[in-house]
C-alpha cells in the first residue's frame, strides 16, 4: 500500500512540475511566433497522448488517427459555420458522435492484429479523407472550409495566440491528468497485459474484446476534441492536414517521445512540430535532416526521449565525473 | 541537381554582393510562401525560384529607391497548418512588410485570417475565385481565375456555332472549380452540356467516358485538369477515332503536355497565359516585353522553360515593386499603392486592381491557342 501510494505521489510532483512549466513557459516568447508553434504542440501533445493510450499501453497500432481528428475539426466547423450552433455544445456532440463511430468500426477492426490491423485503420483514414476532398458541397472541397468562429466563453474570445495556449493547453493537461489516473488504474494494468499477451490478460479475466474497443473509441474522442480545438484555432480547414501523412506523423511523434509514456507523448510532439521551424535554416535539405536525426534518434534512443535523455544525461555526468577524477 | 546547384550559386552570389553592401541601408524584406514540396510543389518551384529570379535582378539593379530586397521564403509542403505557422514566423519573428504566396488556394484561404489580423498585404500565386471575392482589404492574387478559361473556350464555341458540348473533369481542386464555373457559365454562351463526366486523377484510360460522349450528341469536348490526365484523354479520343474539336484547359499549357500527348495533341485548342507564345505576339501587345525577359532569365538561371506558374510570382514581386517605389515600405501604404496599381503589364496578364476588384485580370489575361506541328499557335 505504501508503496502504490508514495508512487502516486511521485506522479502528482511530477504533473504539477510540469503543469508549472506549461503555465510560465510563454513567458520566454515574448509574444513571438514561437507561442503559435507552442499552440500547436499543445494540439499535438493531446493527439499523441489518444494515441499513446492504444498504442503504446494498450499494443495496437493505428494508422488512421488523423481520420478522427479530422473528422473532429470539420464536424465542428459546419456545425458552427453553416448551422450557426454554439461551439462548445458542437465540440461535445461531435466528440460524442465520432467516439460512438469508433466504438461501431472498432468491434471488426480491433479483431484483428498487426500489420492486419495496420491496414485496416489505414483504410479508414483514406476513406475519410477522400469523403472531405469530395463532398464539396458540404466540406468546400480540396480548397478548403473557412470561417469557422473562434471559440469564446463568457463574453472573452479566444482569438489570439496567447488567450489560444491557455485553452488548449487547460485541455490538455486536464487530458493528461486523466490519462495518467487512467493508466495507473486496473484499466491501464489491463492494458498493459493485452500489450504483453493477449491469451494471458484473458486468463487473468480481462475482457479483452470489450477493453480494446473502450480504448480505441476514448482516443477518438480525445482526437475529435484536439480537431475541434484545431478547427476554432485556426478558423480554417483543408483536407491535407488530416491526410495519411498526418497518420504517420502521430505515429512517430509516439514513438520517437516514448512508448507507453503520457509525457514521451509531450516531448514527440513538441519535438517533430519544433524540429521543422528549427531545420528551415538548412533550406532545401531541411527533409534529409530531419530524416537523419530521426534515424539516429530511433537508432540511439531506442525507448524514446523520455527514457532517452536521462540515460544520455547520466553517462555524460558519469563520463564527466570520471574525466575531472583522472585530472585530479 | 543542376538546377539545385544554380540556385546555390544565385544564393551565394546573392549573400556576396548583399555583404558587400551591409553598410547601405537595412534591406526591405518580403516574405514568400510556396509549397516546394508535397503535391502542389509543381506550383510551389517555379514559384520559388522565379521569386528569388526576380529579387537578385532587382537588387544587382541597384534595388528599390536605393534600397535592397530580401525575400525570406518558407515551404508550406501544401499543408493548410504549416502554411499558417510560417505565415505567423514571417510576420512576428521576420517582420516582413509584406508576403507572396501561398500556391495553392488551400493554403491561401489558411493564412488569410492571420495576414488580415497582422494587417500585412499579401499577393496570393493561387487562382481559386474565392480568395478575392468577396473582397478582402490586405489580399490580392496574381492567378488568372478559372472563370475566364472557361469565358474564352465558350467565346470561341459561340463564334463557331457550336452549342452542344461535352465536359470531361478530373475529380480534384483544379477540376471541381473547372467545373463549377462550365456549368455556372454556360447558359450565358447559349451553350448546353450533353455530358458531364468526371475521372480520377491517376486514371490511364478514359475510353469508358469518351465512347459515352460518342453517342451524346455533342458538337465539342472541353477536357479539364492538369497533367496525365489530358494526355490520356486526347489519345483515347484519337484510337476511337473522335472527330469532334477537343479543347483543353490552362492546366496543360505547358511543352510537357504536347510531349506526353504526341500527335494526338495536333489539333487540341485550349486557353492559355501568353507565356508560352511569347515570341509569337504582336509587338503592339503590353504584355510582350516582361514575357521575353522572363522567359529568357527563366532559361539562363534555371536551364528550364519559364511556365505560368512562375510568372505568377513573377507579377507578384513585381506588383510589390511598384507599390514600394510609389509609397513607401510601410505594409498600410503598400497596400494602398497595390490598389491603385493600372494597367500593369505582366506574365499573367495586364492587371488593374481597385477597391471592389482585388484579382485585377479580364478574360484578355487568357489567348486561345492551337497546337499546330508539336508546338503553340495563336488563334486569331
Amino acid at each position: 500500500m505504501t508503496k502504490s501510494r508514495s508512487f502516486l505521489k511521485h506522479e502528482m510532483v511530477k504533473f504539477i512540475l510540469f503543469t508549472i512549466l506549461i503555465l510560465f513557459l510563454p513567458l520566454a516568447f515574448k509574444g513571438g511566433y514561437l507561442l503559435n508553434v507552442f499552440v500547436f504542440v499543445g494540439i499535438h501533445t493531446l493527439l499523441a497522448v489518444a494515441l499513446n493510450l492504444l498504442l503504446g499501453y494498450a499494443g495496437q497500432i493505428s494508422l488512421g488517427h488523423a481520420a478522427f481528428f479530422g473528422l473532429g475539426a470539420y464536424a465542428s466547423g459546419i456545425l458552427t459555420a453553416t448551422h450557426g450552433q454554439n461551439p462548445w455544445l458542437a465540440m461535445a456532440v461531435v466528440a460524442a458522435a465520432v467516439g460512438t463511430l469508433a466504438f461501431i468500426i472498432g468491434f471488426p477492426i480491433l479483431k484483428l492484429k498487426g500489420h492486419y490491423l495496420a491496414m485496416a485503420t489505414l483504410g479508414f483514414g483514406i476513406i475519410v479523407y477522400i469523403a472531405f476532398n469530395e463532398a464539396v458541397e458540404l466540406t468546400g472541397g480540396p480548397s478548403g472550409f473557412s470561417g469557422i468562429p473562434n471559440l469564446s466563453l463568457g463574453g472573452v474570445s479566444f482569438d489570439t495566440d496567447f488567450k489560444n495556449y491557455y485553452l488548449i493547453w487547460g485541455m490538455t493537461l486536464v487530458t493528461i491528468l486523466l490519462s495518467l489516473n487512467l493508466v495507473n488504474s486496473r484499466i491501464g494494468r489491463g492494458l498493459r497485459a493485452i500489450h504483453d499477451s493477449e491469451v494471458a490478460a484473458r486468463v487473468m479475466g480481462v475482457n479483452v474484446r470489450f477493453l480494446k474497443v473502450q480504448i480505441f473509441a476514448l482516443s477518438a474522442v480525445i482526437s475529435s476534441i484536439a480537431g475541434s480545438l484545431y478547427a476554432h484555432t485556426m478558423t480554417f480547414v483543408s483536407p491535407t492536414s488530416f491526410g495519411f501523412n498526418f497518420s504517420v506523423e502521430l505515429v512517430t511523434m509516439v514513438i520517437i517521445g516514448g512508448l507507453g509514456s503520457i509525457y514521451g507523448s509531450f516531448l514527440g510532439a513538441a519535438l517533430l512540430t519544433l524540429l521543422p521551424e528549427i531545420l528551415r535554416a538548412f533550406q532545401d535539405y531541411d527533409i534529409v535532416v530531419y530524416g537523419l536525426l530521426l534515424i539516429f534518434m530511433t537508432m540511439f534512443m531506442p525507448g524514446g526521449l523520455v527514457r532517452g535523455i536521462p540515460a544520455l544525461v547520466g553517462r555524460i555526468v558519469m563520463r564527466s565525473g570520471a574525466g575531472s577524477k583522472a585530472d585530479a | 541537381m543542376l538546377k539545385k546547384s544554380s540556385f546555390i550559386l544565385t544564393f551565394v552570389v546573392s549573400l556576396a554582393i548583399l555583404a558587400g553592401s551591409a553598410l547601405a541601408a537595412p534591406p526591405i524584406k518580403i516574405g514568400g510562401l510556396f509549397a516546394v514540396t508535397g503535391p502542389a510543389s509543381f506550383l510551389g518551384e517555379p514559384e520559388r525560384n522565379t521569386a528569388q529570379m526576380v529579387v537578385n535582378e532587382i537588387n544587382a539593379a541597384g534595388g528599390v529607391k536605393g534600397r535592397k530586397l530580401e525575400l525570406i521564403a518558407y515551404d508550406t509542403q501544401g499543408d493548410a497548418t504549416k502554411a499558417v505557422q510560417a505565415a505567423n514566423r514571417l510576420i512576428k519573428e521576420d517582420k516582413v512588410v509584406a508576403i507572396i504566396g501561398p500556391s495553392t488556394t488551400g493554403d491561401t484561404m489558411a493564412v488569410i485570417p492571420v495576414v488580415e489580423k497582422a494587417k500585412i498585404p499579401m499577393i496570393s500565386c493561387a487562382a481559386g475565385s474565392k480568395i478575392t471575392e468577396p473582397v478582402k482589404k490586405w489580399i490580392f492574387k496574381t492567378a488568372q481565375n478559372d472563370g475566364l478559361a472557361v469565358a474564352r473556350i465558350y467565346g470561341d464555341l459561340k463564334r463557331k456555332n457550336i452549342s452542344k458540348v461535352a465536359i470531361l473533369t478530373v475529380s480534384d481542386g483544379f477540376g471541381s472549380s473547372g467545373r463549377e464555373q462550365l456549368k455556372a457559365q454556360a447558359r450565358a454562351y447559349g451553350i448546353q452540356i450533353v455530358s458531364d463526366d468526371t475521372y480520377g486523377p491517376k486514371d490511364t484510360d478514359m475510353t469508358a467516358q469518351l465512347t459515352k460522349i460518342k453517342g451524346s450528341g455533342a458538337q465539342a469536348v472541353i477536357c479539364w485538369g492538369t497533367n496525365p490526365g489530358p494526355a490520356v484523354v486526347s489519345r483515347n479520343a484519337k484510337q476511337l477515332g473522335l472527330k469532334l474539336p477537343l479543347y483543353m484547359s490552362h492546366g496543360v499549357s505547358s511543352k510537357k503536355f504536347i510531349g506526353l500527348a504526341g500527335d494526338a495533341a495536333e489539333g487540341i485548342l485550349l486557353p492559355s497565359g501568353r507565356v508560352i507564345v511569347a515570341d509569337l505576339l504582336s509587338n503592339s501587345d503590353r504584355q510582350k516585353k516582361s514575357l521575353l525577359a522572363f522567359v529568357k532569365d527563366y532559361q539562363k538561371h534555371y536551364k528550364a522553360e519559364g511556365d505560368h506558374f512562375g510568372g505568377h510570382a513573377w507579377d507578384a514581386i513585381m506588383l510589390l515593386k511598384g507599390a514600394i517605389e510609389r509609397g513607401g515600405d510601410n505594409p498600410a501604404a503598400i497596400r494602398d499603392q497595390l490598389e491603385r496599381t493600372r494597367g500593369f503589364a505582366g506574365i499573367g496578364g495586364v492587371f488593374s486592381y481597385s477597391p471592389s476588384d482585388h484579382a485585377g485580370l479580364t478574360k484578355d489575361a487568357f489567348v486561345l491557342v492551337e497546337i499546330r506541328k508539336q508546338d503553340f499557335a495563336l488563334v486569331k
